[in-house]
């Protein structure tokens, strides 16, 4: 369908822009415009290249390919502040503030007002007032430091520190996610003022009822391209969703075994932790994988490191096999049966510089030691079978684990966890990143320890990875869990509408869409 | 109002902190000291404090940008060695003596323009020592721990080039001048009736070391903590990757930072050889300022995280510090139990700072 036409000249236009990262495709030959006074959403599910796109306008990353025009002059930004100079200015969703400077100091980073050649403190703070009072938060104080600032105030002090910089072009990238609802009102009340002076806005929200409520015109990305852009209205949220989805390539996965009603191994009662995590219950019994789903940051890896030992003022209760449980650190979770593949491999999972055998022993030194002593020839004994088992390509044990392949590094992390012989085995997202033949041995491996009465928690940001290989799939939304998927209801449209927590049952039953 | 004082004490409280502790030891040391608040101590104090109090400074600033400076002891060192020939008040001819080659260097001229010609080339050369380390840093690419010791160890090597063995003999007035009391220093310069002026009187105790050093601060640091490149030194050692996201000279502030701490250890330099009249390349010394100096920016409050805290603050901590080795003086503790003592006191003043991490609710934070 071809895209509606605008209906003045683009301010900004893309045409054929391209970016890879390190072979991996981001955007395809993206051709995109947008014009002054209008709200413009971008949607997408995770991955779709939204990001990247919003990068490659506000100066972050460069664009392999195409050309970039605004308000009728090719422009190519270097830098954030090129971008700045330009008028095009991004309010991105980690924040970009300086957490140890007060709000007045950071909302005026860039330009700070001078006197004699200083800063000058009470013009800056004036402006601070200034701008905090044009979105309607007044209640925070200039002279704060943003590391005593709750998350959402920091958020605030975000927008005011890009209105400072009197932008032509405005980008929020998930800028209300941390918002209050009251808050969120009000910065919907500045971008309409803001609209009104012709300013351009771009609005990525996963929130769709907020970009139905506020958003003229909508453009859906998918895998790296543009799929469509159309005006308010013309498309109901069922049509949005399924232009979200498309069609993928299907991947192969493991059979599902047929489904007894297994004996819970771990049980969750009504966890809550800080703001992230509120009243989630779930349970993973014996033999079953079990997927957390939803879009990213919506509480999921929050919950694995719950779970892990690694919160402080968790609430609620855990058990393992029947028995509460209340991990302080990942050595007491790693004690009672619980393993955790963390989200990065390379901080988190992997000594980088050691070895590949010092890597796979280093969670089990325990089963391979006499006394305070590690006996070699056990370690020798359990890395071979280690290896073997995971059928990780080395060259020999003792290099560095930072000179095999992600996906090869990723099995030395799984495989260090299976050497606990861990009853739990939590998951959070081990797949990215990892070429599509490990990811297939990854759902093989998986299946085969579910198979021998592990309990799996596998957090995704692939739906279809989820549809794949989980036999429960646990959605989660804004800290709490929306729904839970088995059988014939998990399917992309249901992930998609839980995750998005709006009402979209499938698009081919007839009157769904205005739901 | 009442406010936005509170939030300003809540925010620098490692400052109140040591100035309160630096008070409280400090009026307890008068008390019990025989001639106690009187013009005599003040002035071996402030004589005593100066040089650490200055290296306190210098080290303030890399860190402040999360870099530790190794080399400030060094460069305070090899500014004194050039000192011992620039000071000495009478003209000199200077050569240089090198791989066998003997180059004439012309003759430095006497009198007072000759020492301020001195002195601004001693500054000149901390600061050049500092614009170094931070070039070093930023181009090379290297952690500043590591390229500061190396520097350092190549400033002490200068030292030593130039003072083999002790020696020198700066100007007999200028030592007076500086080391003693305002009365003392206006005699000495023949201003203000040699001093004798009435209403100079009220002001004649005050030590030249506490004036100089509370024009240093106001002329130099407070400015600096204004001006853009100073902020952007905060911003640097907050978040560097906001700082950059900001669009601000990251590249221009570290080595911004360095130059300072450069030129605050000249400063500490010049001092120490104007106090002892000669140069003296003395490595265990170097050493000991280095540490001291960055035992004084903790307890003053600052984080070696960097970001947040102030050169005033590592006054303060420089102070606390001397002080303690002060009542050491009047109690007749053994020199030798010194050490423990410093020791325990620093590792309580620095606790109080860890004591935030209680509050971190995902422990995965702590190791970020």
């Amino acid at each position: 369908m071809p895209d509606a036409p605008l209906s003045q000249p683009a301010f900004l236009t893309l045409s054929g822009i391209s970016k890879r990262y390190a072979g991996v495709r981001a955007l395809e030959g993206v051709d995109f415009a947008c014009e002054r006074g209008k709200i413009h959403a971008v949607l997408g599910e995770n991955g779709a290249g939204k990001s990247t796109l919003i990068k490659i306008i506000a100066g972050v990353v460069q664009p392999d390919t195409g050309a970039m025009r605004l308000d009728g002059r090719d422009v190519s930004f270097a830098t954030p502040s090129a971008a700045n100079a330009a008028g095009v200015v991004c309010i991105f969703q980690e924040l970009s503030l300086m957490p140890d400077l007060s709000v007045a100091d950071n909302i005026s980073i860039a330009s700070p007002p001078r006197r004699f050649g200083l800063i000058d403190a009470r013009a800056q703070r004036r402006r601070a007032e200034e701008l905090l009072a044009v979105i309607g938060c007044e209640d925070v104080n200039p002279l704060m430091r943003v590391r005593d600032l709750p998350l959402s105030r920091r958020q605030v002090v975000e927008i005011a520190k890009a209105l400072g910089k009197k932008p032509q072009l405005l980008i929020l990238d998930e800028a209300t996610s941390a918002l209050t609802s009251a808050d969120v009102e009000k910065v919907y009340a500045m971008l309409a003022r803001l609209k009104a002076e012709g300013v351009a806005i771009l609005y990525i929200s996963h929130r769709m009822h907020e970009v139905e409520a506020l958003a003229d015109r909508a453009s859906v990305f998918r895998n790296g391209r543009h799929i469509e852009t159309f005006d308010k209205g013309r498309r109901s949220t069922a049509d949005i969703v399924q232009l979200m989805i498309g069609r993928d390539i299907a991947t192969q996965y493991p059979p599902k075994p047929a489904r007894g009603s297994p004996k819970p191994v771990l049980a969750v009662d009504n966890l809550s932790w800080d703001k992230s995590l509120d009243c989630i219950s779930l349970s993973v019994g014996a033999g079953e994988i079990v997927g957390l789903g939803g879009l990213d940051g919506q509480g999921q890896k929050s919950l694995l490191l719950a779970l892990f030992g690694v919160l402080r003022g968790v609430s609620g209760q855990v058990t393992v096999e029947g028995r509460e449980v209340r991990p302080g650190s990942p050595a007491a979770a790693k004690s009672v049966g619980i393993a955790l593949v963390p989200e990065d491999r390379k901080t988190e999972g992997l000594m980088l510089p050691m070895s590949i055998a010092d890597n796979l022993v280093i969670a089990s030194l325990d089963a391979i030691s006499t006394g305070p002593l590690v006996d070699r020839v056990r370690e020798n004994d359990a890395i071979k079978r280690a290896i073997a088992r995971l059928q990780i390509k080395i060259g020999a044990p003792g290099d560095a684990v930072a000179t095999l392949s992600g996906g090869n590094q990723q099995k030395v992390v799984l495989a260090k966890w299976l050497m606990t012989d861990p009853r739990i085995i939590l998951l959070n997202d081990p797949t990215r990143g990892i070429d599509v033949g490990t990811k297939q041995e990854l759902y093989r491996l998986m299946r085969e320890l579910a198979d021998q009465g592990a309990a799996i928690l596998f957090y995704s940001t692939d739906y279809d990875e989820l549809i794949g290989c989980c036999d429960r799939v646990a959605i989660m939304y804004d800290g709490r869990i929306v729904r839970e998927l088995e059988g014939d209801e998990l399917n992309e449209t249901n992930i998609i509408a839980s995750a998005l927590n709006i009402d979209a049952a499938a698009p081919d039953s007839p009157g769904a869409a205005h739901a | 109002m009442l406010d936005d004082v509170a939030i300003r004490v809540r925010q620098n409280i490692g400052i109140v902190t040591a100035v309160l502790l630096f008070s409280i030891l400090y009026l307890l040391y008068n008390l019990s000291h025989p001639k106690g608040f009187s013009s005599a101590v003040l002035v071996q104090n402030g004589d005593e404090i100066f040089a650490l109090a200055m290296l306190a400074m210098a080290q303030t600033v890399p860190v402040l940008a999360s870099g530790l400076d190794l080399s400030v002891g060094a460069v305070m060192t090899m500014v004194g060695c050039f000192a011992s020939y620039l000071l000495t008040g009478v003209g000199a001819p200077l050569h240089l003596d090198i791989f066998g080659l003997h180059l004439g260097l012309g003759t430095f001229p006497g009198g007072m323009g000759g020492i301020l010609l001195g002195i601004v080339i001693c500054l000149a050369t901390g600061a050049l020592a500092g614009f170094v380390n931070g070039c070093v840093v930023v181009y090379g690419r290297i952690q500043p721990i590591i390229a500061t010791l190396a520097t350092g160890a190549i400033y002490i090597g200068i030292a030593l080039f130039l003072r083999p063995t002790p020696g020198g003999k700066i100007d007999e007035d200028l030592n007076w001048a500086l080391t003693n009391s305002l009365g003392d220093f206006a005699q000495t310069i023949h201003i203000f009736d040699d001093g004798a002026a009435p209403w100079f009187a009220p002001v004649a105790w005050i030590p030249v070391p506490f004036v100089l050093l509370v024009l240093i601060a106001l002329l130099v640091w407070v400015p600096f903590r204004r001006s853009v490149i100073g902020r952007a030194v905060y911003a640097v050692g907050s978040a560097e990757g906001a700082a950059y996201m900001s669009g601000l000279p990251i590249d221009r502030a570290k080595i911004a930072a360095f130059t300072l701490a450069g030129f605050f250890a000249g400063c500490g330099g010049l001092f120490l050889a104007i106090q002892t009249s000669s140069g003296n390349a003395d490595i265990p010394q170097a050493g000991a300022y280095t540490l001291n100096s960055i035992a004084s920016v903790v307890i003053g409050g600052t984080s070696l995280l960097g970001g947040t805290g102030s050169a005033i603050g590592s006054i303060f901590g420089a102070m606390v510090l001397r002080v303690i080795s002060f009542f050491f003086r009047i109690f007749d503790i053994a020199p030798l139990l010194q050490p423990l003592f410093e020791g325990l006191i620093l590792l309580a003043a620095v606790s109080i700072g860890a004591l935030g991490v209680l509050r971190v609710k995902n422990t995965l934070e702590l190791f970020r």
